[in-house]
Protein backbone atom coordinates (compact mmCIF):
# COMPACT_ATOMS: atom_id res chain seq x y z
CA UNK A 1 0.00 0.00 0.00
CA UNK A 2 3.09 2.24 1.01
CA UNK A 3 4.27 1.92 -2.86
CA UNK A 4 1.21 2.20 -4.01
CA UNK A 5 0.38 5.73 -2.58
CA UNK A 6 3.82 6.85 -3.28
CA UNK A 7 3.29 5.85 -6.72
CA UNK A 8 0.53 8.03 -6.71
CA UNK A 9 1.35 10.91 -5.69
CA UNK A 10 4.15 11.15 -8.06
CA UNK A 11 1.22 10.46 -10.91
CA UNK A 12 -0.61 13.68 -9.28
CA UNK A 13 2.54 16.04 -9.37
CA UNK A 14 3.42 15.35 -12.90
CA UNK A 15 -0.71 15.25 -13.50
CA UNK A 16 -0.58 18.64 -12.30
CA UNK A 17 2.74 19.74 -13.73
CA UNK A 18 1.43 18.12 -17.66
CA UNK A 19 -2.37 20.09 -17.37
CA UNK A 20 -0.21 23.55 -16.24
CA UNK A 21 1.87 22.46 -19.60
CA UNK A 22 -1.25 22.02 -21.67
CA UNK A 23 -2.67 24.94 -20.58
CA UNK A 24 0.02 27.00 -21.19
CA UNK A 25 -0.73 27.70 -25.09
CA UNK A 26 -3.82 29.59 -23.93
CA UNK A 27 -1.07 31.37 -22.00
CA UNK A 28 0.48 32.03 -25.15
CA UNK A 29 -2.50 33.11 -27.51
CA UNK A 30 -3.73 35.76 -24.97
CA UNK A 31 -1.50 37.95 -22.68
CA UNK A 32 -1.45 36.58 -19.47
CA UNK A 33 -0.19 37.35 -16.56
CA UNK A 34 -0.62 40.50 -15.54
CA UNK A 35 -1.60 39.82 -11.70
CA UNK A 36 1.56 41.01 -8.98
CA UNK A 37 3.29 38.10 -7.68
CA UNK A 38 1.34 35.67 -5.08
CA UNK A 39 -2.04 37.70 -5.34
CA UNK A 40 -3.90 34.85 -6.79
CA UNK A 41 -3.19 33.43 -3.15
CA UNK A 42 -2.21 29.64 -3.65
CA UNK A 43 -4.50 26.81 -3.70
CA UNK A 44 -6.62 25.67 -1.04
CA UNK A 45 -7.65 21.73 -0.10
CA UNK A 46 -10.35 22.11 -2.07
CA UNK A 47 -9.31 23.67 -4.74
CA UNK A 48 -10.34 27.37 -5.06
CA UNK A 49 -7.40 30.22 -4.76
CA UNK A 50 -7.08 31.20 -1.06
CA UNK A 51 -4.43 30.32 1.81
CA UNK A 52 -4.00 26.38 2.04
CA UNK A 53 -7.19 25.63 4.24
CA UNK A 54 -9.82 28.28 3.29
CA UNK A 55 -10.99 30.09 -0.04
CA UNK A 56 -10.40 33.64 -0.37
CA UNK A 57 -11.91 36.06 -2.24
CA UNK A 58 -9.04 36.49 -4.91
CA UNK A 59 -9.85 34.67 -8.20
CA UNK A 60 -6.84 31.97 -9.05
CA UNK A 61 -4.39 32.19 -11.57
CA UNK A 62 -2.56 35.72 -12.65
CA UNK A 63 -5.30 36.91 -15.02
CA UNK A 64 -6.20 40.17 -14.96
CA UNK A 65 -9.19 41.97 -16.80
CA UNK A 66 -9.72 40.41 -20.10
CA UNK A 67 -7.14 38.05 -19.51
CA UNK A 68 -7.82 34.62 -18.51
CA UNK A 69 -5.42 32.69 -15.52
CA UNK A 70 -4.90 29.13 -14.50
CA UNK A 71 -3.42 27.14 -11.36
CA UNK A 72 -3.06 23.11 -11.16
CA UNK A 73 -1.78 21.84 -7.70
CA UNK A 74 -0.83 18.78 -5.72
CA UNK A 75 -0.99 18.95 -2.13
CA UNK A 76 -0.42 16.66 0.97
CA UNK A 77 -1.22 16.71 4.34
CA UNK A 78 0.43 13.88 6.37
CA UNK A 79 -0.79 13.87 10.28
CA UNK A 80 0.73 10.90 12.48
CA UNK A 81 -2.62 8.70 11.33
CA UNK A 82 -3.26 9.53 7.95
CA UNK A 83 -2.70 11.27 4.66
CA UNK A 84 -4.49 13.63 2.79
CA UNK A 85 -3.73 14.03 -1.14
CA UNK A 86 -4.91 16.56 -3.11
CA UNK A 87 -4.62 17.14 -6.99
CA UNK A 88 -6.46 20.04 -8.56
CA UNK A 89 -6.83 22.85 -11.39
CA UNK A 90 -8.61 26.23 -10.89
CA UNK A 91 -9.70 28.61 -14.06
CA UNK A 92 -9.72 32.26 -13.65
CA UNK A 93 -11.96 33.91 -16.31
CA UNK A 94 -10.91 38.03 -16.51
CA UNK A 95 -10.48 38.98 -12.92
CA UNK A 96 -13.84 37.73 -12.07
CA UNK A 97 -14.92 34.14 -12.28
CA UNK A 98 -13.20 31.26 -11.00
CA UNK A 99 -13.67 27.63 -12.17
CA UNK A 100 -12.15 24.83 -10.38
CA UNK A 101 -11.79 21.11 -9.75
CA UNK A 102 -10.20 18.46 -7.07
CA UNK A 103 -9.68 15.15 -6.48
CA UNK A 104 -9.36 14.72 -2.23
CA UNK A 105 -7.82 11.06 -1.19
CA UNK A 106 -7.67 10.30 2.48
CA UNK A 107 -5.68 7.50 2.89
CA UNK A 108 -7.07 5.89 6.14
CA UNK A 109 -3.65 4.03 6.62
CA UNK A 110 -4.10 2.07 9.43
CA UNK A 111 -7.01 3.10 10.67
CA UNK A 112 -8.42 1.49 7.85
CA UNK A 113 -7.56 -2.01 8.96
CA UNK A 114 -8.69 -1.49 12.70
CA UNK A 115 -11.86 -0.43 11.39
CA UNK A 116 -12.55 -3.36 9.11
CA UNK A 117 -11.74 -1.16 5.67
CA UNK A 118 -8.75 -2.51 5.10
CA UNK A 119 -4.92 -1.13 5.08
CA UNK A 120 -4.68 2.02 3.64
CA UNK A 121 -8.48 2.53 2.80
CA UNK A 122 -9.47 5.43 0.44
CA UNK A 123 -11.96 7.81 0.83
CA UNK A 124 -12.21 10.23 -1.77
CA UNK A 125 -14.68 13.13 -2.97
CA UNK A 126 -14.62 15.40 -5.94
CA UNK A 127 -15.01 18.96 -5.55
CA UNK A 128 -16.54 21.24 -8.39
CA UNK A 129 -16.16 25.08 -7.05
CA UNK A 130 -17.21 28.35 -8.74
CA UNK A 131 -16.40 31.66 -7.40
CA UNK A 132 -17.18 35.04 -7.82
CA UNK A 133 -16.10 38.59 -6.82
CA UNK A 134 -18.21 40.44 -6.36
CA UNK A 135 -16.70 43.87 -5.31
CA UNK A 136 -13.26 45.24 -4.50
CA UNK A 137 -9.77 45.00 -5.39
CA UNK A 138 -8.11 43.63 -2.25
CA UNK A 139 -4.52 44.56 -3.39
CA UNK A 140 -5.01 48.21 -5.13
CA UNK A 141 -8.06 49.48 -3.42
CA UNK A 142 -5.68 50.34 -0.92
CA UNK A 143 -7.39 53.99 0.01
CA UNK A 144 -10.52 52.25 1.53
CA UNK A 145 -11.40 49.37 4.06
CA UNK A 146 -13.56 47.96 1.41
CA UNK A 147 -12.35 44.19 1.02
CA UNK A 148 -12.34 42.55 -2.38
CA UNK A 149 -15.68 40.10 -1.53
CA UNK A 150 -16.48 36.97 -3.69
CA UNK A 151 -19.53 34.27 -3.74
CA UNK A 152 -18.39 30.87 -4.10
CA UNK A 153 -19.82 27.23 -4.32
CA UNK A 154 -18.37 23.66 -3.50
CA UNK A 155 -19.88 21.23 -4.77
CA UNK A 156 -18.98 17.79 -3.19
CA UNK A 157 -19.30 13.97 -4.40
CA UNK A 158 -18.51 11.19 -2.30
CA UNK A 159 -17.33 8.23 -4.47
CA UNK A 160 -17.38 6.24 -1.42
CA UNK A 161 -20.86 6.71 -0.30
CA UNK A 162 -21.80 3.54 1.49
CA UNK A 163 -18.87 3.69 3.77
CA UNK A 164 -19.26 7.15 4.85
CA UNK A 165 -23.22 6.83 5.63
CA UNK A 166 -22.33 3.87 7.33
CA UNK A 167 -20.15 5.89 9.78
CA UNK A 168 -23.32 8.04 10.36
CA UNK A 169 -23.55 10.21 7.70
CA UNK A 170 -26.91 11.55 6.19
CA UNK A 171 -25.50 12.47 2.54
CA UNK A 172 -22.56 11.24 0.01
CA UNK A 173 -22.93 14.69 -1.77
CA UNK A 174 -23.19 18.29 -0.56
CA UNK A 175 -22.72 21.68 -1.51
CA UNK A 176 -21.02 24.44 0.47
CA UNK A 177 -21.47 28.19 -0.15
CA UNK A 178 -19.80 30.77 1.21
CA UNK A 179 -18.46 34.61 1.21
CA UNK A 180 -15.15 35.25 1.67
CA UNK A 181 -13.87 38.99 2.06
CA UNK A 182 -9.81 39.36 1.39
CA UNK A 183 -7.60 42.71 1.91
CA UNK A 184 -4.06 43.23 1.84
CA UNK A 185 -3.22 46.29 4.27
CA UNK A 186 -0.26 47.05 1.74
CA UNK A 187 1.39 50.00 4.17
CA UNK A 188 1.82 47.09 6.88
CA UNK A 189 2.37 44.43 4.32
CA UNK A 190 -0.41 42.50 6.12
CA UNK A 191 -3.12 40.41 4.82
CA UNK A 192 -6.74 38.88 6.08
CA UNK A 193 -9.57 37.20 5.05
CA UNK A 194 -12.23 35.90 6.67
CA UNK A 195 -14.77 33.58 4.98
CA UNK A 196 -18.23 32.35 6.11
CA UNK A 197 -19.41 28.96 5.05
CA UNK A 198 -22.52 27.43 4.47
CA UNK A 199 -21.97 23.60 5.35
CA UNK A 200 -23.11 20.17 6.22
CA UNK A 201 -19.18 18.56 5.39
CA UNK A 202 -18.10 16.37 7.86
CA UNK A 203 -14.34 16.36 8.00
CA UNK A 204 -14.59 18.90 4.73
CA UNK A 205 -16.76 15.74 3.31
CA UNK A 206 -14.49 13.28 3.49
CA UNK A 207 -17.01 11.45 5.91
CA UNK A 208 -20.08 12.57 4.11
CA UNK A 209 -22.61 15.20 4.74
CA UNK A 210 -25.02 15.70 7.81
CA UNK A 211 -25.08 13.27 11.10
CA UNK A 212 -26.98 12.12 14.16
CA UNK A 213 -26.09 15.88 16.00
CA UNK A 214 -26.67 17.73 13.22
CA UNK A 215 -28.47 16.78 9.79
CA UNK A 216 -28.42 20.27 8.49
CA UNK A 217 -25.54 22.53 7.50
CA UNK A 218 -24.58 25.17 10.08
CA UNK A 219 -22.62 28.51 9.46
CA UNK A 220 -18.76 28.21 10.01
CA UNK A 221 -16.17 30.82 10.05
CA UNK A 222 -12.58 30.82 8.63
CA UNK A 223 -9.43 33.23 9.07
CA UNK A 224 -6.50 33.76 7.79
CA UNK A 225 -3.66 35.99 8.18
CA UNK A 226 -0.89 36.57 6.29
CA UNK A 227 2.67 39.29 6.29
CA UNK A 228 4.55 39.57 3.24
CA UNK A 229 8.22 38.96 3.95
CA UNK A 230 9.25 39.54 0.19
CA UNK A 231 7.42 39.96 -3.06
CA UNK A 232 7.96 36.60 -3.48
CA UNK A 233 7.49 35.41 0.27
CA UNK A 234 4.36 35.35 2.40
CA UNK A 235 4.04 34.04 6.30
CA UNK A 236 1.05 33.10 7.65
CA UNK A 237 -1.77 31.12 9.63
CA UNK A 238 -5.19 30.00 9.06
CA UNK A 239 -7.95 28.85 10.78
CA UNK A 240 -10.85 26.97 9.79
CA UNK A 241 -14.24 26.57 12.34
CA UNK A 242 -15.68 23.08 11.38
CA UNK A 243 -19.06 21.68 11.89
CA UNK A 244 -19.32 18.28 14.12
CA UNK A 245 -22.08 16.72 12.90
CA UNK A 246 -21.39 13.09 13.34
CA UNK A 247 -21.56 11.73 17.04
CA UNK A 248 -19.18 8.86 16.71
CA UNK A 249 -16.72 10.74 14.96
CA UNK A 250 -15.95 14.07 16.35
CA UNK A 251 -14.56 16.51 14.52
CA UNK A 252 -12.18 19.49 15.54
CA UNK A 253 -11.82 22.66 14.36
CA UNK A 254 -8.46 22.98 11.70
CA UNK A 255 -5.72 25.67 12.03
CA UNK A 256 -2.18 26.20 10.32
CA UNK A 257 1.22 28.19 10.21
CA UNK A 258 2.46 28.38 6.51
CA UNK A 259 5.25 29.43 4.33
CA UNK A 260 4.61 30.10 0.84
CA UNK A 261 7.16 31.04 -1.53
CA UNK A 262 6.70 32.17 -5.30
CA UNK A 263 9.75 31.72 -7.39
CA UNK A 264 7.70 33.08 -10.39
CA UNK A 265 4.61 33.08 -11.30
CA UNK A 266 4.49 29.65 -13.16
CA UNK A 267 5.22 28.11 -9.15
CA UNK A 268 4.55 28.13 -5.88
CA UNK A 269 5.33 26.28 -2.79
CA UNK A 270 3.60 25.99 0.74
CA UNK A 271 4.87 24.25 3.58
CA UNK A 272 2.76 24.67 6.60
CA UNK A 273 2.81 22.86 9.74
CA UNK A 274 -1.43 21.45 10.42
CA UNK A 275 -3.25 20.43 12.95
CA UNK A 276 -6.79 18.86 12.63
CA UNK A 277 -7.16 17.47 16.04
CA UNK A 278 -9.62 14.69 16.04
CA UNK A 279 -10.48 12.37 12.47
CA UNK A 280 -12.91 9.48 13.78
CA UNK A 281 -10.69 7.10 16.60
CA UNK A 282 -6.95 9.04 16.28
CA UNK A 283 -6.96 12.24 18.33
CA UNK A 284 -4.32 14.70 18.03
CA UNK A 285 -3.76 14.95 14.48
CA UNK A 286 -0.91 17.11 13.26
CA UNK A 287 1.54 17.12 10.38
CA UNK A 288 3.43 18.84 7.97
CA UNK A 289 1.08 20.03 4.70
CA UNK A 290 3.46 20.83 1.85
CA UNK A 291 1.59 22.23 -1.37
CA UNK A 292 3.44 22.61 -5.27
CA UNK A 293 1.27 24.73 -7.60
CA UNK A 294 1.95 25.51 -11.36
CA UNK A 295 0.05 27.68 -13.63
CA UNK A 296 0.04 31.00 -14.99
CA UNK B 1 -24.75 31.83 14.08
CA UNK B 2 -28.20 33.82 12.38
CA UNK B 3 -27.28 37.22 13.99
CA UNK B 4 -24.08 36.86 12.99
CA UNK B 5 -25.37 36.41 9.24
CA UNK B 6 -27.47 38.90 9.10
CA UNK B 7 -24.59 41.27 10.39
CA UNK B 8 -22.28 39.94 7.22
CA UNK B 9 -25.27 40.73 5.00
CA UNK B 10 -25.66 44.06 6.12
CA UNK B 11 -21.94 44.46 5.90
CA UNK B 12 -21.93 43.77 2.64
CA UNK B 13 -24.58 45.76 1.48
CA UNK B 14 -22.80 48.61 2.99
CA UNK B 15 -19.85 47.89 0.89
CA UNK B 16 -21.84 47.34 -2.02
CA UNK B 17 -23.25 50.77 -1.66
CA UNK B 18 -20.22 52.48 -0.49
CA UNK B 19 -17.94 50.87 -3.82
CA UNK B 20 -20.96 52.48 -5.67
CA UNK B 21 -20.52 55.84 -4.55
CA UNK B 22 -16.79 55.29 -5.19
CA UNK B 23 -17.26 55.02 -8.79
CA UNK B 24 -17.88 57.81 -11.30
CA UNK B 25 -15.75 60.39 -9.02
CA UNK B 26 -14.08 62.95 -9.76
CA UNK B 27 -10.30 62.29 -10.42
CA UNK B 28 -7.99 62.21 -7.07
CA UNK B 29 -5.42 64.29 -5.85
CA UNK B 30 -2.06 63.17 -8.42
CA UNK B 31 -0.16 63.89 -4.62
CA UNK B 32 -1.58 63.71 -1.65
CA UNK B 33 0.91 64.64 0.76
CA UNK B 34 1.39 62.21 3.74
CA UNK B 35 4.07 63.90 6.27
CA UNK B 36 3.87 61.11 8.34
CA UNK B 37 5.99 59.31 5.39
CA UNK B 38 8.57 61.07 5.81
CA UNK B 39 10.73 58.36 7.08
CA UNK B 40 9.96 56.53 3.91
CA UNK B 41 11.39 59.40 2.35
CA UNK B 42 14.72 58.80 3.87
CA UNK B 43 14.65 55.27 3.38
CA UNK B 44 14.31 56.31 -0.25
CA UNK B 45 17.52 58.18 0.44
CA UNK B 46 15.57 61.64 0.06
CA UNK B 47 14.93 63.68 -3.34
CA UNK B 48 18.76 62.80 -4.67
CA UNK B 49 17.40 59.23 -3.95
CA UNK B 50 14.62 59.61 -6.01
CA UNK B 51 16.05 61.16 -9.01
CA UNK B 52 18.64 57.81 -8.82
CA UNK B 53 15.62 55.70 -8.99
CA UNK B 54 13.63 57.58 -11.66
CA UNK B 55 16.84 56.86 -13.93
CA UNK B 56 17.14 53.38 -13.39
CA UNK B 57 13.13 52.82 -13.31
CA UNK B 58 13.08 54.59 -16.44
CA UNK B 59 15.39 52.67 -17.84
CA UNK B 60 13.42 49.76 -16.71
CA UNK B 61 10.42 50.60 -18.04
CA UNK B 62 12.02 50.96 -21.47
CA UNK B 63 13.92 47.80 -21.37
CA UNK B 64 10.70 45.68 -20.55
CA UNK B 65 8.39 44.95 -23.58
CA UNK B 66 5.13 45.44 -21.88
CA UNK B 67 5.82 48.95 -20.82
CA UNK B 68 8.37 50.18 -23.41
CA UNK B 69 5.68 51.03 -26.01
CA UNK B 70 4.08 53.62 -23.67
CA UNK B 71 7.62 55.57 -22.84
CA UNK B 72 9.94 55.39 -25.86
CA UNK B 73 7.89 58.44 -27.67
CA UNK B 74 7.22 60.14 -24.37
CA UNK B 75 9.17 62.98 -23.06
CA UNK B 76 11.17 60.96 -20.56
CA UNK B 77 13.12 63.57 -19.02
CA UNK B 78 9.67 65.21 -18.08
CA UNK B 79 8.34 61.73 -16.27
CA UNK B 80 11.43 61.54 -14.59
CA UNK B 81 11.36 65.10 -13.73
CA UNK B 82 7.33 64.75 -12.24
CA UNK B 83 7.62 61.71 -10.68
CA UNK B 84 10.38 62.44 -8.19
CA UNK B 85 7.81 65.65 -7.34
CA UNK B 86 5.06 63.50 -7.29
CA UNK B 87 6.97 60.79 -5.03
CA UNK B 88 8.64 63.69 -3.19
CA UNK B 89 5.33 65.36 -1.80
CA UNK B 90 3.50 62.09 -1.23
CA UNK B 91 6.54 61.21 1.37
CA UNK B 92 6.32 63.98 3.19
CA UNK B 93 9.11 66.14 1.25
CA UNK B 94 9.41 69.40 0.96
CA UNK B 95 8.49 69.71 -2.74
CA UNK B 96 5.80 70.50 -5.11
CA UNK B 97 4.10 68.59 -7.34
CA UNK B 98 3.46 70.94 -10.71
CA UNK B 99 2.44 68.15 -13.66
CA UNK B 100 -1.09 66.96 -14.41
CA UNK B 101 -3.76 64.84 -12.28
CA UNK B 102 -3.57 61.33 -12.86
CA UNK B 103 -6.19 61.12 -15.66
CA UNK B 104 -5.03 63.87 -17.91
CA UNK B 105 -1.83 62.17 -17.70
CA UNK B 106 -2.68 58.95 -18.58
CA UNK B 107 -5.51 59.45 -21.11
CA UNK B 108 -4.28 59.63 -24.60
CA UNK B 109 -2.96 56.04 -23.67
CA UNK B 110 -4.50 52.32 -23.51
CA UNK B 111 -4.09 51.34 -19.72
CA UNK B 112 -4.99 47.91 -18.74
CA UNK B 113 -4.69 46.31 -15.22
CA UNK B 114 -2.21 44.42 -16.39
CA UNK B 115 0.31 47.50 -18.01
CA UNK B 116 -0.68 49.42 -14.41
CA UNK B 117 0.45 45.66 -12.26
CA UNK B 118 3.45 45.75 -15.41
CA UNK B 119 4.44 49.11 -13.90
CA UNK B 120 4.47 48.33 -10.61
CA UNK B 121 6.56 45.38 -11.16
CA UNK B 122 9.23 47.49 -12.94
CA UNK B 123 9.04 49.99 -9.86
CA UNK B 124 9.64 46.91 -7.70
CA UNK B 125 12.52 45.92 -9.75
CA UNK B 126 14.28 49.24 -9.50
CA UNK B 127 13.10 50.02 -5.69
CA UNK B 128 15.23 46.40 -4.98
CA UNK B 129 17.92 47.01 -7.20
CA UNK B 130 18.20 50.29 -5.07
CA UNK B 131 18.56 48.24 -1.78
CA UNK B 132 15.04 50.34 -0.82
CA UNK B 133 13.68 47.87 2.23
CA UNK B 134 10.46 46.06 1.20
CA UNK B 135 8.10 47.68 3.87
CA UNK B 136 9.21 50.96 2.63
CA UNK B 137 8.56 50.19 -0.82
CA UNK B 138 4.95 49.01 0.57
CA UNK B 139 4.21 52.17 2.58
CA UNK B 140 4.88 54.43 -0.74
CA UNK B 141 2.79 51.44 -3.19
CA UNK B 142 -0.14 51.56 -0.72
CA UNK B 143 -0.57 55.62 -1.73
CA UNK B 144 0.23 54.75 -5.31
CA UNK B 145 -2.41 52.02 -6.15
CA UNK B 146 -5.46 53.77 -5.24
CA UNK B 147 -4.25 55.97 -8.58
CA UNK B 148 -5.03 52.70 -10.46
CA UNK B 149 -8.92 54.22 -10.66
CA UNK B 150 -7.93 57.41 -12.73
CA UNK B 151 -4.91 55.15 -15.26
CA UNK B 152 -6.54 52.33 -15.96
CA UNK B 153 -8.82 52.94 -18.46
CA UNK B 154 -9.45 49.81 -20.77
CA UNK B 155 -12.10 48.28 -19.95
CA UNK B 156 -13.44 52.11 -19.63
CA UNK B 157 -14.61 53.30 -16.55
CA UNK B 158 -17.81 53.95 -15.49
C1 LIG C 1 0.65 54.45 -9.93
C2 LIG C 1 1.06 54.41 -11.16
C3 LIG C 1 1.48 55.63 -11.98
C4 LIG C 1 1.89 56.84 -11.55
C5 LIG C 1 2.04 57.33 -10.13
C6 LIG C 1 2.18 57.62 -12.74
C7 LIG C 1 2.62 58.93 -12.73
C8 LIG C 1 2.85 59.69 -13.86
C9 LIG C 1 3.26 61.06 -13.86
C10 LIG C 1 3.52 61.91 -12.62
C11 LIG C 1 3.36 61.46 -15.13
C12 LIG C 1 3.75 62.87 -15.65
C13 LIG C 1 2.54 63.76 -15.66
C14 LIG C 1 2.80 65.03 -16.42
O1 LIG C 1 3.43 64.96 -17.50
O2 LIG C 1 2.38 66.09 -15.94
C15 LIG C 1 3.05 60.33 -15.96
C16 LIG C 1 3.06 60.32 -17.34
C17 LIG C 1 2.96 59.19 -18.08
N1 LIG C 1 2.60 57.94 -17.64
FE1 LIG C 1 2.24 57.42 -15.77
N2 LIG C 1 1.91 56.87 -13.84
C18 LIG C 1 1.50 55.64 -13.41
C19 LIG C 1 1.13 54.57 -14.20
C20 LIG C 1 1.32 54.50 -15.53
C21 LIG C 1 1.07 53.35 -16.34
C22 LIG C 1 0.51 52.01 -15.82
C23 LIG C 1 1.41 53.68 -17.62
C24 LIG C 1 1.37 52.80 -18.84
C25 LIG C 1 1.74 51.57 -18.83
C26 LIG C 1 1.87 55.04 -17.62
C27 LIG C 1 2.29 55.75 -18.73
C28 LIG C 1 2.62 57.09 -18.72
C29 LIG C 1 3.00 57.81 -19.91
C30 LIG C 1 3.14 57.22 -21.31
C31 LIG C 1 3.22 59.14 -19.50
C32 LIG C 1 3.60 60.32 -20.39
C33 LIG C 1 2.33 60.87 -20.94
C34 LIG C 1 2.55 62.02 -21.89
O3 LIG C 1 3.46 62.82 -21.66
O4 LIG C 1 1.77 62.11 -22.83
N3 LIG C 1 1.79 55.52 -16.35
N4 LIG C 1 2.72 59.27 -15.15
Amino acid sequence: MKQKSKGHNRRALALAALTAMSLSPIAALASTGGKLLLTGGVSQIEGAAGGGLTPWAVIGGYGTEGQFGAQAFYTRVSTDDYRLGVTGLALGISDRVELSVARQRFDTRDVGAALGLGRGFLLEQNVYGAKLRLVGDAVLDQDTWLPQVALGVQHKRHRQGDIVRAVGARNANGTDVYLSATKLFLDSSFLLNGTLRHTRANQVGILGFGGDRRASASLQLEGSAAFLLRRDLAVGAEYRFKPNNLGIAREDDWWDAFIAWAPSKHVSLTLAYADIGNVVIRDDQRGWYLSVQFGF
Amino acid sequence: MRNFARSMLVALAVMWSWSALADGQSPMAPAPAHPELRPVLEAFGGVPGLEALMDDFMAGLLADPRTRPFFENADQDRVKRQLVEQFCVILGGDCTYTGRNMRESHEGHVITAAHFNALVEVLQDSMNRRGIPFRAQNRLLAKLAPMHRDIVNEPPRR
